[in-house]
């Protein structure tokens, strides 16, 4: 966080995000080395016992420890929901900017494959083709991602189009660049800022889908363990022994958190129209946030088809 | 503006017929119900299994191309065939249609009411309290999964219910068999129905009205400062009037087209509150089929959920030309 940041909205929300994802990620790979007990180790002498000062967080049915296991799945998660949001956030930069520079019969054959993956329900295509690939959380990555990249490439591809026409990029291809090179060296730069701040938003999307399938048995499966799988194991009995649910959910619920005020904070960071002029000349910062705001309407509203499974 | 629904509706079929094939291709790919019905005990012999399969067209040694054919026929006549137990997937999709659409027109009106009201509320007193308590809470919301949100209103729901030493909430299934038999016969039914249906339709609710929020502030926060709100308040209205008259009517227009999409996709989507609270609808429905790799249906449901997605877009687009005068006298 450099000087030119200080007093931009949203600095506040991003830096609290990041603080947050930190120290879950810090507790997640760091956690169980102070874990007395292995994420596969079953201590036969303590079966569903509540948290104590041998199991932190508890035990499972088959006597397995909640804080080990719930830690794993949050690493599985945590790296799930990075890979899928780099995957699909590169998937839509390439497809939208070609489809963009290019024009004609290729934009029109992109564009329509983005609308019929929009079409299609995501939820059953990777629930259905999730265990028939093997049911490794790889293909889980690859199949989520495939279903995350639509809306945003087609936002790639309108700021494409406009872009397209700017002198420098004439300039470029008026002195012979290939429109590859030109694509990665004109035009990509403009855009960078939409897309990290669209990656940020699909690792919680991706994390919400990652466990919401795994918790119905269509995404990580046992052995392995994501969030999703822990809090599945508490079906039926989550009221019961509450600390089988608790935890996983609650970490569940503040990666999600987390992701999602570093997202919006960096939103409003990264845009060029909220410099910090502009929001000291307007009483108590309205304009920016206002802004920011719509914008952040329109883009979760046009996300939402792809995120079907968390929808309700 | 007819050619240009027509258009439209056009464009939407061709992507309803493909959506329908391809999820009919890739679960007859990918499941395996043949391995489903040999687990049956007594184990069935192989020409029985065969059989079987081949009479609810889902025998994986008939080339998938004909089991297609069979398939899309019987679809253009209205007919998708039979689920695994052997009943008719049409009267199934109905009843269970009707399921969650019971389930979720309570949600989603209760959750739309409140998530403009906090919106718009929030927006008018921006930055201050109510404004921040109502965004935060919608952050917080929107953070939390469904089958998180639904455990811990179940864990409220027991609290309540020891407190007072009642039976307010009651959270599995639609009904509580033998519950009309009493004094008062379909009073009570009713009563019990509702008191089944509480829990569900807040799950629903929170996780809708914090969306809608956030959607309705943005939208509401836009029109603050438009001219016609500035007219309205030099002709003598108050802020509040203003506002709420003239600047909450025009930002709700937008909202339209947010209200339909996720009614539409809420008629799928629904399936973790089905399942949760024990609901036999249309999510619940897909989650099974999916596990017990029951082709037609799983391919039924698709279908449902393209042309349910695709007629939320013409009724938001309709919706829309009826309540924006601008679009409106364009199309004259």
């Amino acid at each position: 966080m450099t000087g030119a940041m200080r007093g931009r909205p949203g600095r506040g929300r991003a830096i609290a995000g990041a603080v947050l994802l930190f120290l879950l990620f810090l507790l997640a790979f760091a956690g169980p080395l102070v874990s007395p007990w292995g994420w596969d180790d079953i201590d036969f002498t303590a079966f569903l016992s509540p948290p104590s000062a041998q199991h932190w967080f508890g035990t499972t049915q088959s006597g397995r420890d909640v804080f080990a296991l719930t830690l794993r799945g949050m690493q599985k998660s945590l790296i799930i929901g990075l890979s899928v949001a780099v995957l699909s956030t590169g998937l839509a930069a390439v497809v939208g900017t070609v489809a963009g520079y290019l024009g004609g019969w290729a934009d029109r054959a992109l564009m329509w494959g983005v609308d019929l993956l929009l079409v299609l329900p995501s939820f059953l295509v990777v629930a259905v083709l999730s265990p028939a690939l093997g049911g490794s959380w790889q293909a889980l990555v690859g199949l989520l991602a495939a279903f995350l990249w639509m809306v945003t490439a087609r936002m790639v591809r309108g700021m494409t189009v406009s872009l397209r026409e700017r002198e420098w990029v004439l300039a470029a291809r008026f002195l012979g660049v290939g429109a590859g090179r030109t694509i990665v060296r004109h035009v990509l730069p403009h855009l960078a800022s939409l897309l990290l701040v669209d990656a940020a938003v699909n690792v919680s999307v991706a994390i919400l889908a990652e466990s919401g399938l795994s918790y119905f048995g269509f995404g990580v499966r046992p052995p392995d363990t994501s969030l999703g799988t822990v809090i599945a194991e508490s079906r039926g009995s989550a009221t019961v022994f509450p600390w089988l649910f608790g935890f996983a959910a609650g970490l569940l619920v503040l990666i999600v958190l987390a992701v999602n005020l570093l997202a919006d904070g960096l939103r409003d960071v990264l845009d060029p129209q909220l410099s910090p002029v502009s929001d000291a000349s307007e009483p108590s910062g309205s304009g920016p946030s206002r802004r920011a705001d719509a914008a952040d309407g329109t883009r979760a509203g046009a996300g939402e088809p792809a995120v079907e499974g968390s929808a309700g | 503006m007819a050619g240009f629904l027509l258009r439209r509706l056009a464009n939407y079929a061709v992507l309803v017929v493909l959506a329908a094939s391809l999820a009919y291709v890739l679960a007859a790919c990918a499941l395996n119900p043949r391995a489903n019905l040999m687990d049956r005990s007594p184990r069935p012999s192989a020409s029985v299994v065969d059989a079987e399969l081949t009479r609810l067209n889902l025998n994986d040694r008939t080339p998938l191309a004909h089991r297609y054919l069979t398939w899309g026929d019987g679809v253009l006549h209205g007919d998708f065939g039979h689920t695994w137990e052997g009943e008719s997937v049409d009267g199934e999709m109905w009843r269970r249609a009707w399921v969650s659409l019971r389930l979720l027109l309570g949600g989603a009106v209760l959750g739309g009411v409140l998530g403009v009201l906090f919106g718009a509320f929030g927006a008018m007193r921006r930055d201050r309290f109510p404004d921040r308590a109502a965004t935060y809470g919608s952050y917080l919301l929107l953070s939390v999964p469904v089958f998180v949100l639904a455990v811990l209103l179940q864990y409220a729901a027991e609290r309540v219910n020891a407190m007072t030493g009642t039976q307010l909430f009651a959270w599995v299934g639609e009904s509580t068999p033998g519950a009309g038999d009493g004094t008062f016969g379909g009073l009570d039914a009713f009563a019990d129905r509702v008191r089944h249906l509480l829990l569900p339709m807040l799950t629903i609710a929170f996780g809708q009205a914090a969306l809608y929020a956030r959607y309705q502030r943005g939208l509401m926060l836009d029109v603050l400062g438009a001219d016609f709100v500035r007219t309205a308040r030099a002709k003598g209205l108050t802020r509040r009037a203003a506002l709420l008259r003239h600047g909450l009517r025009t930002a709700l227009i937008p909202m339209t087209t947010y209200f339909s999409y996720t009614f539409g996709m809420l008629l799928l989507g629904s399936m973790f509150t089905e399942k949760i609270f024990g609901w036999h609808g249309m999510g619940e429905w897909l989650v099974d089929s999916i596990s017990r790799g029951d082709v037609n249906v799983v391919a039924a449901t698709a279908c449902f959920a393209a042309v349910t997605v695709l007629l939320a877009g013409v009724c938001s687009d309709v919706l829309y030309g009826i309540l924006d005068p601008r679009v409106r006298t364009r199309a004259r």
